[in-house]
């Protein structure tokens, strides 16, 4: 095009421009976001009404003391995730984060195998001594006193 | 004693912050020039107030003085120099300190200089500068006090979280704080200009150099930020769309709108209720981001120093100073008149895509990052990462690659496609080449493909303004958009062959064991315990040769620190110039094993290069901006001295 707006439909034009882009954007993300965003479970909701099988989503608890395995190649890592209700074990291959240990309190990023375990691809742990993730905060109160009675020492 | 004195600067400030906001309401009602001229005394005398206040913070760290409660909380006096010194700011307290006094220092530098605004403007943006700066004095003393005593004073400090440890880290917060500070300068100057109505070219050209210098110290902060993450968490990843990210994210999306609208501006006289919205929007992105990292109220790997409560102060701040600046623009904006006109396309009408894409990517990262919180309302609890932020950005970001590459050929308010077709088919062979040779080679997913392709397209294209121009009279600034346009292209193809072709091994291997991780070969050769000043490890000895090459030795270790007692990953990094290798030692596994993570990622580090590169073209257009203001000056002064001896 060469040739340029009048003033006043300039003005209309580009405001009418943002606003489909922006529009555009905004539902393109609202239906995204209904998509992709990966969901949190504690171990209870997660055995009472479990997710499709691969679909990406987030698992929090308390590691279970006694539980933790590690397998013969040394890398892979079997463990309970519990809530005082129910109990999921998780697999997970990898260095485990600095501040993952038994009875304390650690979000797995994953999927649940048709199986029902739960395959962890990533372990968020806390993260400095006074770190609980924020999911745990509304956890039952007596795993909650566990957690912040350990993670405030 | 010294703290006291400390406090009472920044009281004494806090009062001057209000007389410039009295002074200056005042002044612009009545144009009583009186009271208008307090304005600026005001705001210079602030600036060194706070900056005692602030020297006084340093010297209380540096003497490690236990009796500032501050100081007990947060150092140790077995901390190496440098850490007493990022202390200061490594906490709440010390860093609002920190934004209030650079914030400060930007009011100062702007009463002191600046005059080529209508003296109004100046009056009435200083006011506004005031007016912001007044609810973050407020924050500071009334809720944050970083000069608070401790009594009885402790016999030791509790040290510094280990993983702030880090000298890449000691600088990041102070570099990002300049930036979103910067930010404000430009907020204030936007409603300074609404509120005299005075938008015009020369409002643009004063706000551009503030704009140009948060934007390089954003950058710079998003670059070592990503850097240090990078090494630090020892995850071997760059980015990870976690919210503090974000946070620091969006203002510089929103900043670079702003720079390139105030461009058109400035040159073109167009866009000018925009680049106003703009400018309010950047700092209310800044404002957000300490929101959302102050306060801890997203989950975030890396939020150190939280506390709900005060992230309500903040919020109350953010609401009062956007919501003001958006009415005050929706009174005002009916009033600021048509700008120049363009053609769709022009180097305008690029300019006009590139804000929109922008503000389309803001907007998305802004939804994604709130999102959590809003189903939370609902009581459903959400994360939003990766396998949302990348595939819809992208919907925005690779055509405004596009976009990128050819705006910079067009000619400024109307030009025709068939000046600029025989660079345009040049640049898109190369992006296609590139597109169907990695295709073909490697195949790899759709993304990173596309990444590559456009990053050899816009690295091609961002010489092309240099066409047919002598090289040596080409202005700074062009120069800075050559380069920073280049570092665009360096940085994506960096993102996307760390992502198409990272290697990774994760094995648990005996002493004397070697590891294959793509072109290398990695033996264990020892684990060693070893001590630091304040720490002890895990050290593991491993000789890596790249492609049967001469074996390098690099030392990953697993640390202990004991105050605060913690355990953080030392990764090792080999780096080449096509990448690095990324070693990490876990812990001892059965059987005298050790659990050893190697990522082998071609061509990672152009990922900072190009961080590094966009920034410096940033620095080259500030210094021609700056240049060609004082050259402007002097040939001012010299016109008015010469008509003056002149006139009888």
């Amino acid at each position: 095009m060469t040739t340029g707006f009048k003033p006043k439909h300039q003005r209309l034009v580009l405001l009418a421009v943002a606003l489909v882009a922006l529009i555009g954007a905004a539902l393109l993300a609202a239906w995204a976001l209904r998509n992709q965003a990966s969901y949190f479970y504690v171990p209870s909701d997660m055995a009472a009404e479990p997710p499709e099988p691969g679909q990406a989503v987030r698992l929090g608890g308390m590691v279970e003391t006694g539980s933790l395995k590690t397998r013969a190649d040394g890398i892979t890592i079997d463990f309970v995730v519990g809530d005082g209700e129910a109990r999921i074990p998780v697999v997970f291959a990898g260095i485990q984060p600095d501040l993952f240990v038994e009875g304390s309190g650690v979000v797995a990023e994953g999927s649940i195998r048709p199986d029902g375990t739960f395959e962890a691809t990533n372990l968020l742990a806390k993260h400095d001594e006074n770190y609980v993730p924020r999911e745990l905060e509304d956890m039952h109160a007596e795993d909650r006193r566990e957690v912040v009675a350990e993670t405030t020492e | 004693m010294i703290a006291e004195l400390g406090l009472a600067a920044l009281w004494i400030a806090a009062a001057l912050a209000g007389l410039q906001l009295f002074a200056g309401i005042w002044g612009l009602r009545e144009g009583g020039s009186r009271m208008a001229s307090l304005v600026r005394p005001a705001a210079i005398v602030q600036a060194l107030l706070c900056a005692l206040a602030f020297g006084v913070l340093l010297l209380l760290f540096i003497r490690t003085d236990l009796s500032v409660a501050l100081v007990a909380k947060n150092s140790h006096s077995a901390k190496p120099m440098i850490f007493k010194l990022s202390g200061t700011w490594g906490n709440h307290e010390g860093s609002m300190l920190l934004w209030v006094s650079v914030m400060a220092l930007a009011g100062g530098l702007i009463a002191f200089l600046e005059r080529r605004l209508p003296e109004r403007t100046m009056i009435a943006t200083l006011t506004a500068q005031a007016f912001v700066g007044l609810g973050f004095y407020g924050f500071l003393l009334l809720s944050s006090n970083p000069f608070e005593r401790l009594s009885p004073t402790p016999a030791e400090g509790m040290g510094l979280n280990p993983l702030l440890q880090d000298v890449g880290l000691a600088m990041h917060p102070p570099t990002l704080y300049v930036g979103y500070v910067g930010l404000s300068v430009a907020f204030s100057f936007a409603v300074g200009a609404l509120l005299t109505r005075q938008v015009n070219p020369d409002f643009a050209k004063v706000m551009r150099p503030w704009v140009l210098g948060a934007w390089i110290f954003l950058t710079l902060g998003l670059t070592a930020g990503s850097y240090w993450a990078y090494y630090e968490l020892g995850w071997g990843g760059w980015w990870f769309w976690d919210p503090v990210e974000n946070a620091a994210l969006m203002p510089w999306l929103a900043a670079t709108a702003l720079l390139h609208s105030a461009s058109v501006l400035a040159s073109r006289d167009a866009l000018r209720a925009w680049t106003i919205m703009l400018g309010v929007i950047a700092f209310s992105m800044s404002m957000l981001g300490t929101f959302l990292v102050r306060s801890g109220i997203l989950t975030s790997v890396h939020a150190f120093a939280v506390d709900p409560e005060r992230g309500t102060f903040i919020l109350a701040l953010l609401v009062l100073n956007v919501g003001g600046a958006l009415l005050l623009f929706a009174l005002r904006a009916g009033t600021i008149s048509e700008g120049q006109r363009f053609s769709v396309l022009s180097r305008e009408g690029a300019l006009v895509v590139n804000n929109v894409a922008l503000s389309a990517i803001l907007g998305i990262v802004l939804l994604g990052t709130l999102y959590p919180l809003l189903t939370e309302a609902f009581d459903v609890k959400v994360s939003v990462g990766p396998p949302y932020f990348n595939p819809v950005g992208a919907i925005f970001f690779l055509p405004m690659l596009v976009v990128l590459a050819i705006g910079p050929l067009l000619r400024w308010r109307r030009d025709r496609f068939e000046r600029i077709q025989g660079p345009v088919v040049a640049i898109a062979v190369v992006g296609l080449a590139v597109l169907a040779g990695v295709f073909f080679i490697a195949g790899i997913a759709l993304l990173p493909l596309l990444g590559m392709a456009l990053a050899a397209a816009v690295a091609v294209a961002s010489f092309m303004p240099l066409r047919g121009r002598s090289l040596r009279r080409l202005p700074l600034p062009v120069w800075g958009m050559v380069v920073a346009h280049f570092g665009v292209a360096v940085a994506l193809f960096g993102m996307a062959a760390d992502t198409a072709f990272q290697q990774e091994r994760l094995v648990a291997a005996q002493v004397g064991d070697t590891v294959e991780d793509g072109p290398w070969r990695v033996t264990l050769n020892s684990v060693e315990p070893v001590a630091g000043p304040n720490w002890t490890a895990l050290e593991a000895t491993l000789s890596a040769s790249y492609k049967g090459g001469e074996p390098r030795v690099v030392r990953p270790q697993a640390r202990s620190f004991w105050t605060p007692p913690q355990e953080t990953s030392e990764a090792a990094l080999l780096t080449r110039w096509n990448g690095q290798l990324y070693a990490v030692i876990g812990g001892e596994a059965e059987g005298g094993r050790w659990q050893l993570r190697l990522w082998w990622k071609p061509f990672v580090t152009w990922i900072w290069y190009g961080g590094v590169l966009i920034a410096f073209g940033g620095l080259l257009a500030l210094i021609g901006r700056l240049a060609g203001d004082l050259r402007r000056r002097s040939a001012k002064e010299q016109i008015a001295v010469r008509r003056g001896t002149a006139a009888p």
